[in-house]
């Protein structure tokens, strides 16, 4: 079996960080921004994964870890969030939570 | 022998009338007052008497400034001039503090008028014990602080915090000269104590000597209000009497005759300097005399006197007649604060009022007041045999011998000088009363003070024969007494009273006459010789004019101002802009995170080569 080459881990990882971009910046559902943080984090978590593997290293896995670990704890608070905000509010467009601003 | 004390004292009563004056009652601040001055004075008594004073008694306390090869200490030191001067500042001061309970008792602001007062009695004698030009110049510029204070005192009134700040302004020009003459001191000696400077002065540059003494002569001029700098005394009138009398009169402005004094042996290398003095003090004698005869304020007579007077004793230091000069500083503290001191009583029985035309025939009516006055008057007249006939015979004699024009001169002002100081004595005591008060005597503690000074001013130049008593200190004159010499002067002393009889009680109508015949020059001198508005047009009024529009609208408005504030709004106007950025809304807040991003990439990537 040839090995896959590291380009394509890597070509991989930048279409689903850039495909988290995308729908952080035009989506407006807010659930739908937060799961494209998601993906641009676990985008990310390849990344190191493919260095670490590249290089025979731990460290890439350990901050994997690391950011596996603040995904979850922050999918906790910020859906938290999410659900107090449309409690509140009764909407998850994006662009109407703006009270910073006004 | 705790020179330190003498200082001290009256600095404990400013402090205590100072900080707790406004809770204590009247009584307390007269007794912390008067009792620092009058203990002071003691232990200037003891002092003196106990003390060798053929030697300089030094006494160090500290280093005060040690930097490089300056080295300045804190030094008092009593030698016969500084016992001299120790004794007229305190003996004057107990008498005029004794005298200002009584006059002042009536006043708002009681406990703050003692303390601004014994706060001039410490600084001035920091001026008198310093042994050095620095200590010397802190106290110079702490009883200009006090003076300042003083002639402010009624500071409800405009025209008296405009006198007190034209003294202060005026002080500065002569206090700038001072500065200087130090700086060149030490730049010439390497130190500024007396003891040192004064001692090596053989040998140095000419030039340099001469420079320093004329620049002393500015900072003189400056304090003693000498020509040109004399314009701020006349209106330093307007603090309460007292005041006028210590401080106006009898001990801050004969301070600049004092520190001449002081620095003789430099000034006796500088010949030119030296004439310099004489020449601006005749001057201002006979210019000050002229215009205080035509006065009708009488404080303002006797401020002219004053101004005239001091003219006297710059005319002795100048014509190396220095124990002369300090002789008539002595008797002129005696009968010049008596004239003061009665001029407050006199205003004080009427209740305020100070225009000698307002005035007349109280001789009945406050009789102490009118006949210590009157031995003032003798004295300050050279009437023969007072006090101020011994010193002026000295100075004028001291003039003749270094040039004959200076003794004519000086001999013509002597008559006017009896002239004015008459011509207030009999307009205000002879007569008919003209005013519309009701005179009443002052009271004891007014009283007292003017009868000590009487007897000081008739008996004081044969009480302290202090030509005598600095013969040692000073190097002798060859000025032999000649008997037609002490004849023209004192007889033009008795024509001036004469004259002033004649106009002001035998013909009442003569003044008027005169005034007429000599319209133009009456105009003249009646308006001070335009001196005031003739600093207004040439100094005043331009660098107010030059402020206004150049130093204010200009660099302060238009420099300043339009810098900072045009920072101001040059960063309102970019926040202006920025604000857009923060609209609040989240999804454009994350491109703007992108592109940030992106340029950082493309920075790294594009111009470092990327991560190694």
């Amino acid at each position: 079996m040839s090995e896959i080459p590291i380009s394509w881990f890597l070509t991989l990882s930048a279409i689903l960080f850039a495909l988290g971009v995308a729908g952080f910046l035009f989506r407006r559902n807010i659930i739908t921004v937060f799961m494209s943080i998601e993906l641009m984090l676990n985008a990310v978590n390849l990344s190191f994964i493919t260095f670490s593997y590249q290089r025979q290293q731990v460290n890439g896995h350990l901050l994997a870890f690391f950011v596996m670990v603040v995904a979850a704890a922050e999918a906790a608070v910020g859906l938290a969030i999410i659900l107090t905000v449309f409690k509140n509010r009764g909407t998850l467009n994006i662009d109407d939570i703006d009270s910073m601003k006004n | 022998m705790q020179l330190w004390l003498i200082p001290l004292l009256p600095l404990i009563g400013f402090l205590i009338n100072g900080i707790f004056g406004r809770r204590l009652p009247k009584a307390a601040v007269n007794l912390v007052a008067v009792g620092s001055v009058v203990l002071s004075f003691g232990w200037v008594l003891k002092t003196v008497f106990g003390l060798d004073l053929n030697t300089v008694h030094t006494e160090h306390y500290f280093t005060w400034i040690q930097s490089g090869t300056v080295n300045i200490g804190c030094d008092f030191a009593v030698d016969r001039l500084t016992a001299v001067m120790l004794l007229i500042v305190t003996g004057i001061g107990s008498l005029i503090h004794i005298y200002s309970t009584g006059y002042m008792a009536h006043e708002g602001g009681y406990y703050r008028f003692f303390a601004y007062l014994n706060l001039f009695m410490f600084f001035m004698l920091v001026l008198v014990l310093g042994a050095s030009y620095l200590l010397l110049f802190v106290g110079w510029e702490g009883v200009g602080l006090c003076s300042y204070l003083l002639i402010g005192f009624y500071f409800d009134k405009k025209f008296a915090t405009n006198a007190g700040n034209k003294a202060f302004i005026v002080n500065r020009i002569g206090d700038f000269g001072f500065s200087l003459a130090m700086f060149w001191i030490f730049k010439t000696f390497l130190s500024l104590d007396f003891n040192t400077v004064l001692t090596h002065v053989d040998g140095k540059d000419p030039k340099d000597l001469t420079i320093i003494g004329l620049l002393l002569l500015v900072g003189a001029a400056g304090k003693s209000a000498q020509i040109p700098l004399y314009v701020w005394l006349p209106d330093a009138m307007a603090g309460p009497t007292p005041v006028s009398a210590l401080i106006h009169a009898a001990t801050m402005v004969t301070a600049g005759v004092y520190m001449c004094s002081r620095s003789f042996p430099i000034y006796m290398q500088a010949p030119d300097a030296m004439n310099w003095i004489a020449i601006i003090g005749i001057a201002t004698a006979f210019m000050a005399a002229t215009i205080g005869m035509a006065q009708n304020d009488i404080k303002k007579v006797f401020a002219y006197s004053t101004v005239s007077q001091l003219g006297y004793m710059f005319l002795g230091v100048g014509t190396g007649a220095f124990s002369a000069g300090i002789y008539h500083l002595m008797t002129h503290a005696f009968f010049k604060a008596l004239l003061f001191l009665g001029a407050g009583s006199v205003i004080h029985a009427l209740s305020g009022e100070q225009d000698m035309r307002e005035m007349g025939g109280l001789r009945t009516k406050i009789p102490w007041t009118c006949y210590t006055m009157l031995c003032a008057s003798l004295a300050i007249a050279g009437f023969p045999f007072t006090s101020g006939y011994f010193s002026k015979e000295a100075i004028l004699g001291a003039a003749y011998h270094h040039a004959p024009w200076m003794f004519w001169v000086g001999t013509i002002t002597a008559c006017m000088t009896a002239f004015y100081v008459f011509r207030a004595w009999f307009m205000t005591f002879t007569g008919k009363y003209r005013g519309h008060h009701h005179p009443h005597e002052s009271p004891p503690s007014m009283l007292g003070p003017l009868v000590i000074l009487a007897i000081l001013s008739l008996g004081g130049g044969f009480f302290f024969k202090i030509p005598e008593f600095l013969g040692t200190f000073f190097p002798t004159m060859e000025a032999p007494e000649e008997l037609s010499l002490t004849l023209i002067a004192s007889s033009a002393g008795i024509i001036g009273i004469l004259i002033a009889y004649l106009m002001y009680v035998v013909k009442p109508g003569i003044p008027d006459s005169i005034v007429n015949g000599i319209k133009p020059i009456y105009t003249f001198v009646y308006n001070k010789w335009y001196v005031d508005e003739l600093y207004d047009a040439t100094v005043v009024n331009p660098l107010v004019a030059g402020s206004r529009t150049v130093l204010w609208k200009g660099v302060d408005a238009g420099l300043i101002d339009g810098s900072v504030n045009g920072v101001g709004a040059r960063v309102s106007n970019v926040g202006g802009l920025l604000r857009m950025m923060q609209s609040g809304n989240i999804r454009s807040y994350a491109t703007w995170v992108l592109l940030g991003s992106v340029l950082v990439i493309a920075v790294i990537v594009g111009f470092a080569g990327g991560i190694r």
